[in-house]
């Protein structure tokens, strides 16, 4: 407080004086909306009549925000603010590079289409026990974190991201969804624990939590040639956010749980958390720690390998739509830590490009799992059938998405994973281009086996096939539109972005330079030196 | 006085991670208490152990005059305790609603959401 | 636990906690003190009341869910942080006015606003799982 008694005081030398637009205020825009959004939702739980309408309108101003400050980005290059107008790295950095704008932007878009679905298959109970709050919540975690340029701040959006979770995972209060929730509960929770070992030790080596700071003071450190006692701490980094990213061997929770929420809360998961576990792979390991990542590159690869090639044989092995997409989540994983594992430009680029599609098209897939359920009544693979002669289009828009995340051409897939192929063939991982390239044959063959079983045959097991398809009993929610829009929204990204991926191919080219070279994200922060 | 602390935070994880190979919930749950509380004193022990020296900055100074404990980690603690305390109300909120409905809290026959029967997917085209 | 004594006591009891639990809250400004310290003795007054009244009165006496309460919280310590717009600072920078009223001079600062806010997360929080764990003892 600089009161009267104080005039002797030098603010300058702790405090911004320069004026903050309220362009920059966009950085810190997302996590506000939410958190007043979601608070609003929460006071009005009782009026679960109210909830969606309230719900959208915050999600739609997410939307617009995120919007705005990706163009912000884009025009005026990585934008910093720094809270409470200290001077960093003494206050806490949000700061907004391509990378996290842009990612933001889409899991942004992702919530609007869930948010939009959940209004039909959430019921009353669903409403009132919080879908809404937890969901705006949720994506005040998400959105903090892309956003945030501080990495004790990122372990707390973690959290708030988790918690938010939680309560979305049991909602229903089902036994399998209480079974679901213990195990992604505990192992998320000792994931976290880890992330926070990790920055603890971090901060007693270097006495600054500012990610642009510790960029700054890693190379220097690496140029003077020593890793030393941080190879710990990144193999740490790196268990804690493959747990929470889902790569091989740490993956089991991600299978025990995603099936067993409503599908509006699964696409959510699906689209987003492990995704943030990327995102703060990619932070850590490329921005801040590149000496370390040099150094676990081997490591980091085997992991990529096996996490493709099991979650590739897992989703083969289920006869459950749901746990079907679940592993594919698993193989998505794997192809961004191969990105990760090669390190050149292509190859984070690639990543990116590829997280952006995994978002998209694992919610989508979610999405279209629900609606295969209420047509069909069932999701078990045995007791699918029939679903094209119930609604063609819908099985057209099924086949875009199974090829969009099988890898093939023309959909939104097949561009990452051909960034991925061409970067690791060219960092001479040849190992990694063929796992990507099998895992997108696996993918084909579980992708492709749902479709048969449940929208090319005749009718469930036991029908004879060539009969007339069986009529079903159309559920009433299947004419709502809330249900068909986020489902074609998404479809519509993914088209578009297999035939038009030329704006995007820059974004992510400018995000993955932007993490590669850190020298504009510390200038933002620190100012021009 | 930092070694000492250095073996009790040792000890600490040494404990917490026996507990959490156990296959029972309350076990793990105890196990995931102490793992917080390890990680905690972890991050106390990194900002020095100083006595009763307050970090105050004398008036017309910009630095401080001697060695004392960095507030920071404590203020990191702090957030971390908050968070470790509410998740743990949770995870035994939720633990309990488990054993209610599942009627064990051994995670081996916690098999409701991926069944042992499960059946193969339909072979073939 | 439900002796004459403690029940007649207990409502007594949690009105000057609470109020106890104010005074800490508005200490926090200058001196230790502050809206979780506060918000936990406020939290443990509820309970207090609970254990001693059943959970059913201590519901009807805050009038609104507790995690309305919570929720009503982190709105105003999300506000808190807003006014700095205006001025064109950060998020969150301190804002304040002097006001003289009674003779003394009275600070307002948001960071008090967001202290409020932190109390009203820790009352509702707390005393919805204090609350939630004190029904299910009863039945």
């Amino acid at each position: 407080m600089a009161g009267s008694n104080a005039p002797h005081v030098d603010l300058s030398q702790a405090m911004t004086t320069a004026p903050v637009s309220a362009a920059d205020w966009l950085i810190v825009a997302p996590s506000i909306i939410t958190i007043l959004g979601g608070t609003i939702a929460l006071m009005a739980r009782k009026n679960t009549d109210a909830q969606p309408k309230v719900a959208m309108l915050f999600l739609t101003l997410l939307v617009g925000a995120n919007g705005a400050l990706l163009l912000h980005v884009l025009q005026k290059g990585v934008v910093t603010m720094v809270m409470g107008n200290w001077l960093p790295p003494f206050g806490i950095a949000f700061t907004a590079d391509a990378l996290g704008a842009s990612l933001s932007l889409i899991a942004s878009i992702v919530a609007w289409c869930a948010g939009l679905y959940g209004a039909v298959t959430i019921d009353g109970t669903g409403r009132r026990y919080g879908f809404y709050p937890f969901l705006l919540l949720l994506m005040t975690g998400v959105s903090g974190a892309f956003l945030t340029g501080d990495i004790f701040n990122l372990y707390v959006w973690f959290e708030v991201l988790l918690i938010s979770s939680y309560g979305l995972l049991v909602l229903g209060n089902d036994r399998i969804q209480l079974d679901g929730t213990v195990k992604y509960g505990i192992l998320n929770l000792i994931g976290t624990n880890l992330f926070l070992i990790a920055t603890g030790l971090l901060y007693g080596h270097f006495g600054t939590l500012n990610m642009a700071d510790i960029a700054m003071k890693m190379r220097e450190l690496e140029a003077g040639g020593s890793v030393g006692p941080l190879a710990a701490v990144a193999a740490l980094y790196f268990l804690a956010f493959a747990m929470k990213a889902a790569a091989f061997p740490v993956n089991f929770w991600l299978p025990a749980s995603y099936h067993t929420p409503n599908v509006a809360v699964s696409a959510v998961f699906a689209g987003l958390l492990t995704k943030v576990g990327v995102y703060a792979l990619i932070r850590v390991f490329v921005l801040i720690m590149p000496g370390a990542r040099d150094y676990f590159a081997d490591l980091i690869a085997v992991v990529a390998i096996l996490t493709m090639i099991t979650g590739g044989l897992g989703a083969l092995a289920q006869a459950e739509v749901r746990r079907v997409f679940g592993y594919l989540v698993i193989v998505g994983i794997g192809a961004m830590l191969a990105g990760i594992a090669v390190g050149s430009l292509q190859g984070v680029a690639g990543a990116i490009f590829y997280a952006i599609h995994s978002i998209i098209v694992m919610t989508a897939l979610y999405l279209a799992a629900g609606i295969m359920q209420l047509m069909g009544g069932s999701t078990a693979l045995r007791k699918l059938g029939g679903l094209y002669g119930a609604n063609p289009y819908f099985a057209g828009v099924f086949l875009v998405l199974g090829f969009a995340v099988a890898g093939l051409p023309p959909f939104s897939g097949f561009w990452p994973k051909l960034m991925l192929v061409e970067a690791s063939i060219d960092a001479g991982r040849t190992w990694v281009a063929f796992a990507i390239l099998a895992s997108g044959f696996l993918t084909t063959l579980a992708i492709g086996r749902v479709w048969i079983y449940s929208f090319w045959r005749g009718g469930p097991e036991g029908v004879a096939d060539g009969c007339a398809p069986i009529r079903l009993a159309p559920a009433a929610e299947l004419s709502s539109p809330a249900l068909w829009v986020p489902l074609l929204l998404l479809t519509g990204l993914v088209i578009y972005l297999g035939l038009q991926p030329e704006a995007l191919l820059q974004l992510v080219q400018r995000g993955a330079e932007g993490v590669i070279d850190p020298s504009a994200y510390i200038r933002s922060v620190f100012g021009e030196p | 006085m930092e070694t000492g602390l250095s073996v009790l935070i040792g000890l600490f994880f040494a404990v917490s991670v026996y507990l959490m190979l156990s296959r029972h919930l309350v076990r793990i749950l105890l196990g995931i208490a102490i793992l917080g509380n390890a990680v905690n004193l972890l991050i106390f022990t990194a900002g020095r152990l100083t006595r009763e020296v307050p970090p105050l900055i004398p008036e017309h100074l910009y630095t401080l005059v001697t060695e004392t404990a960095n507030p920071l980690p404590q203020a990191l603690v702090l957030t971390a305790i908050v968070i470790s305390f509410s998740f743990f109300a949770f995870l035994l909120v939720l633990a309990f609603r488990a054993y209610q409905e599942l009627g064990t809290d051994d995670a081996n026959e916690m098999r409701v959401a991926e069944p042992e029967d499960d059946p193969l997917p339909p072979q073939g085209y | 636990m439900n002796t004459i004594i403690f029940r007649t006591i207990a409502p007594y009891l949690a009105a000057l906690m609470i109020l106890f639990s104010i005074f800490v809250l508005l200490r926090g400004h200058n001196e230790p003190g502050g809206g979780f310290i506060g918000g936990l003795i406020a939290a443990s007054a509820l309970a207090i009341y609970g254990i001693a009244c059943g959970v059913t009165s201590v519901r009807r006496a805050i009038r609104v869910h507790p995690m309305s309460l919570a929720a009503f919280g982190l709105f105003i310590a999300a506000l808190a942080g807003l006014p700095s717009l205006v001025l064109k600072q950060s998020y969150m920078t301190t804002q304040f006015v002097e006001l003289h009223a009674f003779g003394t001079q009275i600070d307002l600062l948001t960071p008090m606003l967001f202290d409020l806010g932190v109390y009203f997360v820790v009352v509702g929080a707390i005393s919805s799982i204090a609350l939630a764990l004190e029904e299910r003892e009863s039945d």
